[in-house]
């Protein structure tokens, strides 16, 4: 059994800390949240430099070819600065569905400017009447001359405001849901920011031109194998996130003082505390379990494991936001104040790729984890 | 938890799974498997069994009977052990008492109990608890006063958990009024027969009698039967709750739990469809048996660190499993009360029905009053409140 990183991963976790340590403090963030762009594109060459944007590409390509488990040390540590540059869109979603799908020549054509930091990328599969469903969409694709077009609106495409290439699901003429990569020159956008602060936006198609992502007969099995390395890896995100709210929260109830004491020495506010530590490391156990079944061959078992590692650390997200306002009061609701945000981007990734009912009920209709009894 | 196993440790789960099934008595399993209860006998016979096999006590000293096992080769054979329904090895022997004598014991305390104890020829109770000595175990006021070769004990434990079985019990007593109170405790020895031991049984809110009061009346215990230093008993306890952590979650027992409850709820009409496919009952089924995969990961995190450290201080993450895995475990008998609806209320001693009615549904004698006995679960090994503080001491630092 596995689970303890190893020490070149550690390494990963320590740079990257330090980093982050160092150029993402309260203040920082709240700047770059208030700035044009909504994030830094200094810490993003910074981050191409360590070699996180091509972390998980191929070295033919440019990058570092490593795997799920690096991705995962970089997530917690990005989830507990709650950092806003395009991290997820571009290397997560985007590199990683190209890695998977693109023909040689797409890959040699985008992955470097990735590693490199020079390339946005962003997937668009959401549609606004399909919820998260990836196959029941509208969007469709038809030939025209060498490629396609596209023709559909995309709704909640993470790092669409300023993705340069946008992978795009649509209807194939026979129906079936193919992939295909635009550029984003070529379609109109509705850009704005999440809640969390992380820029978004809307797409529209309008006969646009794209180019087939690989083979239409293999996109469908390699979109779901990265949405289910993306649901983990936010699933790591939002455990660094947990990680860092109870610690502010900790922190918080030693220094406070009311009725003569630090507001900590009161058991309603101990036993509160000892459940929000619960739920984070219940939420770390799913974390861990998750990133284990990435690298299982069983493609069903491991779409069960990402979905309960995500319902579970959903839920206790939820749990761990939410009781790290109230334990703060009134400080817990301002802007100004760091552990809001937090609860901001815990619940946005709750809203990202799927949510807890809808994989509670993909998950019992599968037949759950445990077997029948005999 | 097959995912986070090796393929050397998935092979031993088999092993074990193989040697449960082909060599503990059909007819004992099938009994777990249905809910029925399971007596002293059976867990005599199986117990004697494992440890033909050398399976009855893992986690021993290899000179007594132990395997060197890594801790998670320990969880995969109490895990199959559970999900075979095999009663365990009584816990007050192979768990409590056993290791406190292997660790602190002196060589004849050895000779004497430890293989009569792994064989279960002495069946142990636990005498910890008392009438006003609970969460605040160390104010226990039962008094053991050495007058030459013997010490004299009178007082009263309760909460004592099938003493109507046990041959023997282990006991913190105070042999030290004037000292703080942790360090005036002592760790003894008594044979359950010595005159002046009374036992009278309790009867729980599930109609059975699992715990007894036990009351000691100028009970003469000999010298030697005192295990360690006098006044050190309170440290022998710590390392005995100590070894409670990760099997009190028990993940294998509520695995099978939830298993059971899926075989009822598929084989159960609701609205002309099996209660399996409800949607509401199915996902308070899926949520459960999330939980309950991040407590088995968990327990592994907690072994794992074991594995590679060695048992050191007890870190909050085992406070994590005692109250998270309590909790599900009482959840997995609700829902099983939930899956009988109606035909689960009846108070009924036996499942025989008079000639010409259908039979009982399988869990109309047990969901109900497992149900209520498990609510001991959160109260008991440190109440849940406990834990909380434990875990709240830890991560605020006080």
């Amino acid at each position: 059994m596995q689970l303890q990183l190893t020490d070149e991963q550690r390494m990963l976790a320590e740079t990257v800390k330090s980093l982050l340590d160092k150029r993402y403090d309260p203040n920082t963030r709240l700047e770059l949240l208030g700035s044009e762009l909504g994030f830094s594109r200094e810490l993003w060459r910074q981050y191409a430099e360590l070699g996180l944007l091509g972390l998980t590409i191929d070295e033919r390509y440019g990058g570092a070819g490593m795997g799920a488990a690096e991705l995962s040390v970089v997530m917690e540590e990005f989830g507990r600065a709650l950092v806003l540059e395009p991290f997820i869109a571009t290397v997560v979603l985007g590199a990683q569905l190209l890695s998977a799908a693109g023909t040689p020549e797409q890959k040699s054509a985008l992955l470097p400017g990735v590693a490199a930091g020079e390339t946005f990328l962003a997937l668009a599969a959401a549609e606004r009447d399909a919820r998260w469903s990836r196959t029941d969409i509208q969007t469709t694709a038809v030939q025209a001359g060498d490629g396609w077009a596209l023709t559909g609106e995309k709704t909640a495409v993470l790092g669409g405001d300023v993705a340069d290439h946008v992978l795009v699901t649509a209807k194939l003429p026979d129906g079936e849901v193919g992939l295909f990569i635009a550029d984003a020159a070529g379609l109109r956008r509705d850009s704005y920011r999440q809640q969390d602060g992380l820029g978004a936006a809307d797409l529209l198609f309008d006969s646009t031109p794209a180019e087939l992502l690989g083979d239409p007969v293999e996109t469908g099995t390699q979109l779901e194998q990265v949405v289910d390395i993306a649901m983990a890896m936010l699933g790591w995100e939002a455990v660094g996130a947990m990680d860092r709210m109870l610690w502010l929260t900790v922190d918080y109830l030693k220094t406070r003082v009311q009725f003569g004491h630090p507001i900590a020495v009161f058991q309603a506010l101990q036993f509160r505390a000892a459940d929000m530590y619960v739920s984070l490391e219940q939420g770390r156990s799913m974390a861990m379990m998750a990133r284990l079944a990435l690298s299982d061959d069983d493609a069903a078992a491991r779409r069960r494991a990402v979905q309960a590692a995500k319902i579970l650390i959903d839920a206790s997200a939820r749990h761990v936001g939410q009781e790290a306002v109230q334990l703060h009061g009134g400080i817990g609701m301002t802007m100004e104040y760091p552990v809001g945000h937090y609860l901001k981007r815990t619940e946005v990734i709750a809203k990202t790729l799927a949510d807890g009912d809808l994989l509670v009920s993909e998950l019992g209709a599968a037949g759950g984890l445990l077997p029948p009894g005999s | 938890m097959d995912i986070a196993l090796s393929k050397e440790e998935r092979a031993f789960a088999e092993e074990m799974r193989t040697f449960f099934h082909t060599q503990i008595p059909a007819e004992i399993r099938g009994r777990g498997a249905r809910g029925e209860h399971v007596g002293r006998d059976e867990y005599v016979t199986t117990q004697q069994i494992l440890n033909q096999h050398d399976l009855a006590v893992p986690h021993w000293p290899l000179a007594w009977g132990g395997k060197d096992w890594t801790p998670i080769q320990r969880h995969l054979y109490n895990d199959e052990m559970l999900l075979a329904h095999v009663p365990p090895p009584l816990a007050f022997n192979v768990h409590m008492v056993g290791p406190v004598i292997a660790t602190f014991g002196s060589e004849e305390q050895k000779q004497r109990f430890l293989p009569p104890t792994a064989n279960l020829d002495i069946w142990w109770c636990q005498g910890f608890s008392e009438p006003n000595a609970g969460s605040d175990l160390a104010s226990l006021k039962t008094g053991a006063v050495r007058d030459g070769d013997h010490y004299v004990v009178n007082g009263q434990k309760t909460w004592t958990t099938l003493a109507q079985y046990a041959d023997w019990i282990f006991c913190l007593v105070r042999t030290d009024p004037a000292a703080k109170k942790q360090r005036g405790i002592s760790f003894l020895l008594i044979d359950m027969a010595s005159p002046g031991v009374t036992v009278r049984p309790i009867q729980l809110i599930d109609g059975g009698y699992e715990v007894n009061e036990v009351f000691f009346d100028n009970v003469l215990v000999p010298a030697d039967q005192l295990v360690g230093q006098e006044n050190a008993g309170w440290d022998y306890a710590k390392f005995l709750l100590g070894n409670e952590r990760t099997n009190v979650v028990a993940v294998g027992q509520t695995k099978s739990r939830v298993m059971r409850v899926k075989r009822l709820a598929a084989q159960t009409q609701t609205n002309g469809a099996p209660l399996l496919e409800d949607p509401l009952f199915r996902a308070r089924l899926t949520r459960l048996e999330v939980e309950l995969a991040a407590i088995e990961m968990s327990v592994l995190r907690v072994l794992d660190t074991e594995g590679r450290l060695g048992p050191g201080k007890p870190d909050p993450v085992s406070s994590v499993l005692k109250l998270k895995g309590t909790e599900l475990q009482q959840q997995a008998t609700e829902l099983l009360v939930d899956v009988l609806g109606a035909g689960g209320t009846g108070y009924r001693r036996s499942g025989e029905v008079p000639a010409g009615f259908a039979p009982l549904p399988e869990g109309a004698l047990d969901a109900m009053p497992t149900y209520f006995n498990w609510r001991k679960a959160s109260i008991y090994s440190g109440s849940n409140e406990v834990q909380r503080t434990i875990i709240a001491k830890a991560i605020l630092g006080f």
